[in-house]
């Protein structure tokens, strides 16, 4: 992690930055499903060497408000979200935006490449959505992770109850029973979220559904 | 030995020699590769293979990622794209069965389209091979690089392999410009005999050898045998001669659905892929060149 330190912002100035994301300064900016799980990863959980992969790009407002919050984008950045010379589109490229450890987008990439990187022994957080595990390829993924267990793998799943078919008795049974290290916990409540990254078992990897219900 | 268990002996060579080098596996080839821990068999999950094969990237590893033709090219194909392509990280995909390695096992084993659906992605080195010392050259030198690169392994083979890079030319006559393509230059010769034409070869397909092929022409008529996808090259053909009037012939597995099992050789005559229907083909086509 490349952060900057001259323009670090805090929690409280998110919605400015977002605002200035978007244009919209009436927008409830805390209905963003993913922002409070960013900026508690940001703010807290992420070392040196760690990585952090959005698998969900969708709506990526959040996350580059949080890296310019963070001082890895520039703040003048934001202005331009979404036009042809910006490097900031509505799904994240890699290559164009500081910080991006991976372009998304298309759903179900992310977990896999998290994978990878971590059987390369590299501490790895990927964030996805309730929905986004509707793709098949991310059961390839969990199903083999929680067998072979790189325990520096951890995947947060945002749980807005997006999912069309739904995950009757919770994601987390389903990750557990994969012989993953699964909780649930409010996806609001910051020292929760704090807690459940660092709750590591031995030889596992962890999962922490970020319950968002509405 | 085949271009397979060349590549088997190779591959397991360079992850026990090379820290670098990594194979990532769908179960297909474990049984005759080293137990090592940058071995990676990821049950049979093609996605998966490809995705692990880009998070190692991501880590300064090479992975070397290898399956059956349609379960490495097809099955995972948006995985090659995005994973691989989009995230602008190497990896070296290996795949075997070519397009009718697998005649008894039916049209899900066989995928005479890999090398057209790649040729769509950017920036990839897609490379047929037409003798196991082919094969093992093409893998060693993706070893030493961080490109992004196809090798095509088949049972089907030349009897000689075949020194150098690019468009080599074999025979030099005054009639067509023969391009055999790999494993298909054994039967683009005995279709040739006799007849005063220029014979080339070709292994490396992408990118495709413009230049070289602008520099070698004499005349107006090509003929390009390819043992995938009929016309699989025709459009890089036509654009390295847009300025030139010319004529291609272009040979290669008819894009149609082949239900029939039977053995390669079977397959390969009834593509017209074997020597003599590639040589009525050539017949043809100088019929209706002098027509």
């Amino acid at each position: 992690m490349d952060m900057a330190t001259a323009t670090e912002l805090g929690y409280d100035d998110l919605p400015a930055l977002l605002t200035r994301l978007t244009g919209d300064e009436k927008h409830d900016w805390s209905a963003l499903s993913m922002l409070e799980v960013l900026w508690v990863l940001y703010d807290r959980v992420l070392g040196t060497d760690d990585r952090f992969l959005l698998s969900k790009g969708h709506g990526p407002t959040a996350f580059y408000a949080v890296l310019a919050a963070k001082g890895v984008l520039a703040l003048e950045l934001l202005d331009g979200f979404g036009t042809f010379d910006s490097p900031l589109g509505h799904h994240p490229d890699r290559l164009l935006v500081p910080g991006a450890e991976i372009g998304s987008g298309s759903l179900g990439h992310g977990l896999p490449i998290a994978v990878g990187r971590a059987l390369a022994g590299r501490g790895v957080y990927v964030l996805v959505g309730d929905g986004e595990l509707d793709e098949g390829s991310n059961w390839e993924a969990l199903q083999y992770a929680g067998r072979v267990g790189p325990e520096t793998l951890a995947v947060v799943v945002i749980d807005n109850d997006s999912s069309t078919y739904h995950w009757p008795g919770g994601i987390e049974q389903r990750f557990a029973l994969e012989g993953w290290h699964a909780v649930r916990v409010d996806g609001r409540d910051h020292d929760s979220l704090e807690a459940a990254f660092g709750d590591r078992a031995s030889g596992q990897p962890v999962c922490v559904v970020a319950e968002m219900l509405k | 030995m085949t271009m397979r268990a060349r590549f088997y002996r190779a591959a397991g060579a360079a992850v026990q020699a090379d820290e670098r080098v990594a194979l990532v596996l769908a179960d297909i080839g474990v049984s005759a590769l080293p137990r090592h821990p940058r071995v990676f068999n990821v049950g049979i999950r093609e996605q998966l293979m490809i995705g692990v094969a880009a998070g190692l990237a991501m880590e300064g590893y090479r992975p070397v990622v290898h399956s059956y033709t349609p379960f490495l090219v097809e099955r995972p194909y948006e995985q090659v794209k995005l994973d691989l392509g989009h995230q602008d990280v190497g990896a070296v995909l290996v795949s075997y069965g070519a397009s009718y390695d697998g005649a008894r096992e039916g049209r899900t084993h066989q995928a005479p389209e890999d090398i057209a659906i790649l040729s769509a992605l950017p920036g990839w080195t897609l490379q047929v091979p037409g003798h196991p010392d082919e094969a093992e050259r093409m893998l060693m030198r993706a070893l030493e690089t961080d490109d992004r690169v196809y090798i095509r392994l088949s049972d089907e083979e030349n009897d000689e392999s075949v020194a150098g890079d690019g468009l080599v030319l074999l025979r030099d006559g005054p009639g067509p410009f023969v391009i055999a393509v790999g494993p298909t230059l054994g039967p683009t010769l005995a279709a040739t005999a006799g007849l005063d034409l220029t014979v080339s070869y070709l292994s490396t397909v992408r990118p495709f050898p413009a230049e070289a092929l602008r520099a070698a022409l004499r005349g107006t008529d090509v003929v390009i045998v390819e043992p995938y996808l009929s016309g699989t090259s025709a459009a890089e053909i036509s654009a390295a001669l847009s300025d030139r009037p010319h004529r291609l012939l272009s040979l290669g597995v008819p894009n149609a659905e082949f239900r029939h099992y039977g053995d390669p050789q079977q397959h390969r005559a009834a593509h017209g892929l074997d020597a003599s229907g590639i040589r009525a083909a050539i017949d043809r086509f100088n019929d209706r060149n002098r027509a």
